[in-house]
């Protein structure tokens, strides 16, 4: 891309672009600082993605299984989004509900660490990092043995006659509740960083001016947030759409998500390749739009 | 009536999500005691709780292993991703050049991308570029991918300490005949610190976590979250629960110890 393209020709810099008080002759260090990072991510990032492309434009060699050749051949595309649109559906919307109920427990906590936690702040910040490292999986394997039916949440909701279906795992209740667990720490952080920096001030005054806590909270609070709620809404929501892990341990095949079909046409479909790369493409091509929009719409000082 | 209702509020369900957060993390506790058969699921009455799995943490075959192999990863995509985005932060911050937009985009867009994507790209690039020139599926792999995701984590960490600086530090330096050398080395560096050490935190967690693209760049090189999640359908062990718990008061460790240390530091100034 053009910053490898620039890095070449970093001596033809125009020297009026340096700051005064830089000396001459430092204008190489910009490009020594960017290139090793920016060529790992050319490298290892952008030129697999121009690779995924071209391989979900191939097609299957016929009545050779497994083997494809190059082509221009969008019919992959089209399998992908008739075959697959409820999958693909189903990630949108788990991963908006997750990135919904995320929101609803994040708020209060990112709220309460950076007004009311006095000194139990950084213990705070730490217990909510901390669960990370006991694995994933480890976790979401305890929520599917907490949420089954001879479990504690089950039985009890079954007591009370209060669980429809009689089960939680195996439903997307339970799918959705794990995306919700597992991505609820990408929701606090951005939150409560945008928080702590606010200008305590600023809150306080709406309450001078007689606005009551609601009120000074909506009008107040809530907009000088913004950017972190943002930010916790694309961190959540991405993961979330393209996890198939919690589908996996804690659903069943009604509520599979599209990585779930991605992984299974990558290891488990012979000849799967293409369908599964045009997936993961448009996967991601939606993702992105949606980020630009919101990216637009929000503007990027958060994120970029 | 109605602020110290919010204030009540915010605190109470504050609480109850912290407790939320450690729910599973202490149902892995208990059942690191399970004295189990064939699989972790159900509590067996008969002999547990027993301290067998805490005196033998590598028992089950393969678990150390892929404990191993996770921390070896962890520690080199952790100083290389560290190294790569202080440096790439640094440019981005301090620096003017042509290409800063485009390079900003290349750094956000991998945190943009759903790893299930990223791992499938990795993959059709080392099983149809990468074996030719001998590099398979496997330790090597991994690392690669994991330096590739951290490296835009650090940046993100990075650049806000650096950002949060006040620049009139610096200019006092100057001031004060010190060299842009020892600006650097006696003041910029020592500020940015507790960030970079954050950011390999973060990079460290989110490799020795990771499973989705592991998955898919791995072959046959089992890491701690592809050992959980392979035994998970004949029976995780209970060692698992050992370790995944050990990890995880270490972790708590660590990071506390890191804020005394700091705290400490700062009052005797």
């Amino acid at each position: 891309m053009s910053a490898l393209a620039h890095a070449g020709s970093a001596g033809g810099a125009p020297a009026g672009d340096t700051p005064p008080q830089e000396r001459e002759g430092r204008s190489w260090l910009p490009y020594l600082l960017l290139v090793p990072g920016a060529l790992w991510l050319l490298v290892f990032f952008v030129v697999p993605l121009v690779q995924l492309f071209t391989v979900s434009l191939q097609s299957q060699f016929p009545g050779y299984p497994g083997y494809y050749y190059r082509d221009v051949n969008f019919s992959n595309y089209l399998t992908a989004l008739t075959d697959f649109a409820p999958q693909f559906g189903r990630s949108l919307l788990f991963a908006g509900l997750a990135t919904f109920f995320a929101f609803c427990l994040a708020y209060p906590l990112a709220y309460a660490m950076a007004f009311k936690a006095g000194r139990w702040r950084n213990i705070m910040l730490i217990a909510v990092i901390a669960p990370f490292f006991t694995s994933f999986i480890l976790r979401t394997v305890a929520w599917r043995q907490i949420l089954a039916d001879e479990g504690p949440v089950a039985s009890t909701l079954n007591a009370l006659h209060l669980l429809p279906g009689g089960h939680i795992t195996e439903t997307w209740a339970a799918v959705v509740a794990g995306l919700t667990y597992n991505f609820l720490p990408f929701m606090v952080l951005p939150i409560y960083a945008s928080l702590e920096r606010a200008d305590h001030r600023v809150i306080e005054a709406g309450g001078d001016l007689y606005a009551n806590g609601f009120t000074t909270f909506r009008t107040v609070t809530l907009p000088m947030s913004m950017p972190g709620v943002l930010a916790g809404t694309l961190l959540t929501f991405i993961p979330a759409a393209g996890d198939y892990v919690n589908a996996d341990l804690l659903g069943a095949d009604d509520t599979k998500m599209v990585g779930n079909v991605i992984e299974s046409q990558f290891f488990k479909v012979l000849g799967g390749f293409p369908v599964a790369a045009a997936l993961s493409f448009t996967l991601m091509a939606l993702i992105l739009a949606m980020v630009f929009v919101y990216v637009r719409r929000f503007g990027t000082e958060e994120l970029v | 009536m109605i602020r110290w209702l919010t204030n009540r509020f915010a605190i109470i369900v504050a609480v109850l999500v912290l407790l939320y957060l450690f729910l599973p993390v202490a149902y892995t506790f208990v059942f690191s005691f399970n004295n189990y058969r064939k699989s972790n699921i159900v509590w067996n009455p008969v002999g547990s709780p027993t301290l067998k799995h805490w005196k033998d943490p590598c028992g089950a075959p393969g678990v150390c292993d892929a404990l191993v192999t996770s921390l070896q990863i962890g520690v080199i995509a952790t100083v290389i991703a560290t190294v790569l985005g202080t440096l790439l932060a640094f440019a981005l911050v301090r620096h003017q050049f042509r290409g800063k937009a485009t390079s900003n985009v290349l750094v956000f867009v991998p945190m943009a991308t759903p790893e299930i994507v990223l791992g499938a790209s990795l993959l059709t690039i080392f099983v149809q570029g990468f074996s030719r020139v001998g590099l398979g599926l496997g330790f090597w792999t991994i690392t690669i991918a994991h330096i590739m995701f951290c490296i835009s984590f650090v940046v993100v960490t990075v650049k806000a300490r650096l950002q949060s600086l006040d620049p009139r530090i610096e200019e006092a330096a100057q001031d004060l005949y010190a060299g842009p050398g020892a600006t650097f080395w006696r003041v910029t560096f020592p500020l940015v610190l507790p960030g970079i050490v954050g950011a390999a935190l973060l990079s460290f967690s989110l490799s020795f976590d990771d499973f989705i693209i592991t998955n898919f760049v791995s072959g046959n090189e089992t890491t701690f979250p592809k050992f959980v999640y392979v035994s998970y359908l004949r029976g995780i062990p209970a060692q698992a629960n050992v370790i995944g718990f050990s990890m995880f008061v270490l972790a708590l460790a660590l990071v506390i110890i890191g804020q005394l240390v700091g705290n400490a530091r700062r009052s005797s100034k």
